[in-house]
């Protein structure tokens, strides 16, 4: 499979810039975390940008998406922006909810980005919830949901899974096999080693793909969303890729098995399809420079810009937890 | 005024409610052609269809999460949970999906829906079929919390839910469903009162209950009458918003309040109505407060246990009476 069988030099570029930028926001966030700007704890992806930007290039404009606490990679590949997400995990008032998210809770309703899902697979019966508007407005949406290895021990997993197929919904279920739920390698709680086999007993199409090669992902994502979109109900796609980093900032990852992290870092999705642009002679190596410089540029002017941002006033500070006016007494 | 029973109520504040909002479903287990477990969205499948009209796996984890995402992405669907027990099973998404989704994305998001979970005990279902959830519902900021006692509560409290814009949980009484009483020919759903009402007035105690045992507490107050005690009942109908001012207005008239709830005697509505009557009506308080409750273990299923747990019109009229006179 060559880039050009699927993408042109612009598409390409695209790809490749939204790669760079989820890239470039984690490792900022990161950063902004040892500095002090990020509160309590945030779950980055660097290792897994191909599975978000590889399926969010497969979707429309008025597509539905759920994702969960490690889900900056959905939102940044989507177009959230990224100062309004430094913000948001920053804790300011210019962040895309307020402030009142943070880092597990990114939500951009503009772009169809309902909800990063802090609990385990609990956004899956939300996106399940998505489809069924998509369905029934008959416009051929879709709901596409994102969640880890480790969600699909959990029964809302099941739970969707069966309804979505059952009802036979436009959803698309991405799993992110990234071989870890929290500290856990996934053969210590799961004895399968493919996790698509699932999608069987619901009856329902799977796919296994390198979910480190945005090219076999988009391929993949396509197929689900044209069948989806075509009245042909949901399906399962289980991505094969890695996480670089522990699962979240107070993890260092010491449990991982010596050499692994190398082999992964060998098959580190955007230099591996840098490598490829090259080499299938799609870009020029000063034309990647060149996006990377400008994201690089453009990541750390939204950071700065985020960091300077204007703190929630706490002491005017009125929560919209209903519509409208509510009391409750003793409250 | 025309009579119809609670659960006809509950039935035709759905049929009303997908006639004007087409954006609106039901679903739940069961509630299509059979009409629902208890017969509560009956007639309601003939008419609107399939797709309307939803029976759903035995998965509440998953539509009632499927809620949450049709209500953010333009729909506004009425769950039926068979039994309030069954919240258990869908708790987070309840507690930490529904109620504070729009809180998290700073008040930008609407999530319109209504959950219905039917409840109580009084029927021989046993402790894991027999609770009202009220005390599971209502500590979350981010829920409203209805709960109709009357045939007219069933159907007004139901369409304000329904055409509400916030999330709200509807939790009804299957010992109820069959009564009757006067209900509107029509109503504005967006005019209905969400609070508290007395349904009889009195001037020597003020008795406030929920659901069920609204109906005890006038059964009680009709013994008492009989002794010469005058009871003021308050159908508290929502816990959450909790509206205190007619309660306490009622203490300032009667000096004394009972309340009487179908829920364990710690973490629920009465603690809160007891310390909110006494911060707020503290001078006119002629005696300590008493709280009727079920006792602090779940339901038993043998019919006599379950008959003793549930607080009766004889044991209010007792606590009454022996609270006036010490």
């Amino acid at each position: 499979m060559k880039i050009a069988d699927h993408f042109d030099k612009s598409m390409a570029a695209d790809a490749l810039e939204r790669l760079i930028r989820i890239r470039e926001f984690e490792d900022k966030v990161h950063e902004s975390f040892i500095s002090g700007y990020v509160h309590g704890t945030t779950h980055l992806c660097q290792g897994q940008e191909a599975v978000s930007v590889g399926t969010v290039l497969a979707l429309r404009e008025d597509d539905y998406l759920t994702y969960t606490y490690r889900g900056h990679g959905p939102c940044i590949a989507r177009g959230m922006s990224p100062e309004g997400a430094f913000a948001e995990i920053f804790g300011r008032a210019s962040g895309v909810s307020g402030g009142l998210g943070g880092s597990m809770h990114l939500t951009d309703m503009d772009l169809g980005l309902i909800g990063s899902f802090a609990i385990v697979g609990a956004g899956l019966p939300v996106a399940v919830g998505a489809a069924i508007s998509a369905e029934r407005r008959g416009e051929g949406q879709v709901a596409i949901t994102y969640f880890g290895d480790g969600a699909t021990n959990i029964g809302g997993f099941h739970e969707s899974m069966n309804l979505a197929a059952v009802w036979n919904l436009p959803v698309i279920f991405i799993c992110e096999n990234n071989l870890y739920g929290e500290y856990s390698p996934i053969r210590s709680t799961t004895t399968i080693d493919d996790i698509a086999v699932r999608a069987d007993s619901y009856a329902m199409p799977s796919e296994i793909v390198d979910g480190n090669d945005v090219l076999a992902v988009f391929k993949a994502a396509t197929t689900a969303v044209t069948r989806a979109r075509d009245g042909g109900g949901p399906t399962f796609i289980e991505c094969k890729t890695y996480r670089q980093c522990g699962h979240s900032r107070s993890d260092p990852a010491k449990y991982r098995p010596p050499g692994e992290l190398d082999f992964w870092l060998e098959r580190d999705p955007i230099k591996q399809f840098k490598e490829r642009l090259v080499n299938e002679n799609v870009l020029k190596e000063e034309e990647i420079r060149s996006i990377a410089e400008r994201v690089q540029n453009e990541i750390a002017a939204a950071a700065e810009a985020a960091a300077d941002a204007p703190w929630p006033d706490e002491r005017d500070f009125t929560p919209e937890t209903y519509s409208g006016t509510y009391q409750t007494e003793g409250a | 005024m025309t009579t119809s029973t609670y659960r006809e109520s509950v039935v035709r504040a759905q049929r009303e409610a997908l006639a004007k909002y087409p954006e609106a479903i039901v679903m739940g287990e069961d509630i299509g052609a059979p009409g629902g477990p208890f017969k509560t969205t009956d007639g309601l499948f003939e008419e609107f269809g399939a797709d309307r009209v939803r029976d759903t796996p035995i998965s509440e984890n998953a539509f009632v999460g499927a809620a949450m995402g049709m209500a953010v992405t333009g729909g506004r669907p009425i769950v039926e949970l068979m039994f309030a027990d069954f919240m258990g099973v869908c708790f987070d998404q309840l507690v930490n999906g529904i109620a504070k989704h729009r809180f998290m994305c700073g008040g930008k998001v609407e999530v319109p829906l209504v959950i219905r979970a039917m409840g109580g005990g009084g029927v021989r279902f046993g402790a894991q079929h027999s609770q009202t959830g009220e005390s599971w519902m209502y500590q979350h900021p981010g829920l409203k919390v209805y709960c109709p006692a009357t045939a007219a509560d069933a159907y007004e409290l139901l369409s304000a839910a329904i055409a509400d814009v916030d999330p709200v949980i509807v939790l009804e009484h299957k010992a109820l469903m069959a009564t009757k009483g006067e209900v509107p020919e029509t109503i504005t759903a967006s005019d209905v009162y969400i609070g508290p009402t007395v349904v009889r007035d009195g001037d020597d105690v003020t008795i406030v209950a929920s659901l069920a045992m609204v109906k005890r507490s006038l059964d009680a107050a009709d013994k008492l009458a009989e002794q010469g005690i005058s009871a003021e009942v308050i159908n508290l109908r929502v816990l959450r918003p909790l509206v205190m001012e007619p309660i306490v207005k009622s203490l300032v008239k009667t000096g004394s309040l009972v309340t009487v709830e179908e829920a364990h005697p710690v973490g629920g509505w009465s603690g809160d109505v007891t310390s909110l009557a006494i911060t707020e009506a503290f001078d006119y308080l002629e005696r300590p407060p008493a709280r009727i409750t079920l006792p602090d273990w779940p339901m038993p299923y043998s019919p006599g246990l379950e008959d003793a747990a549930l607080p009766s019109a004889d044991r209010i009229a007792d606590v009454v009476t022996s609270i006036l006179s010490a």
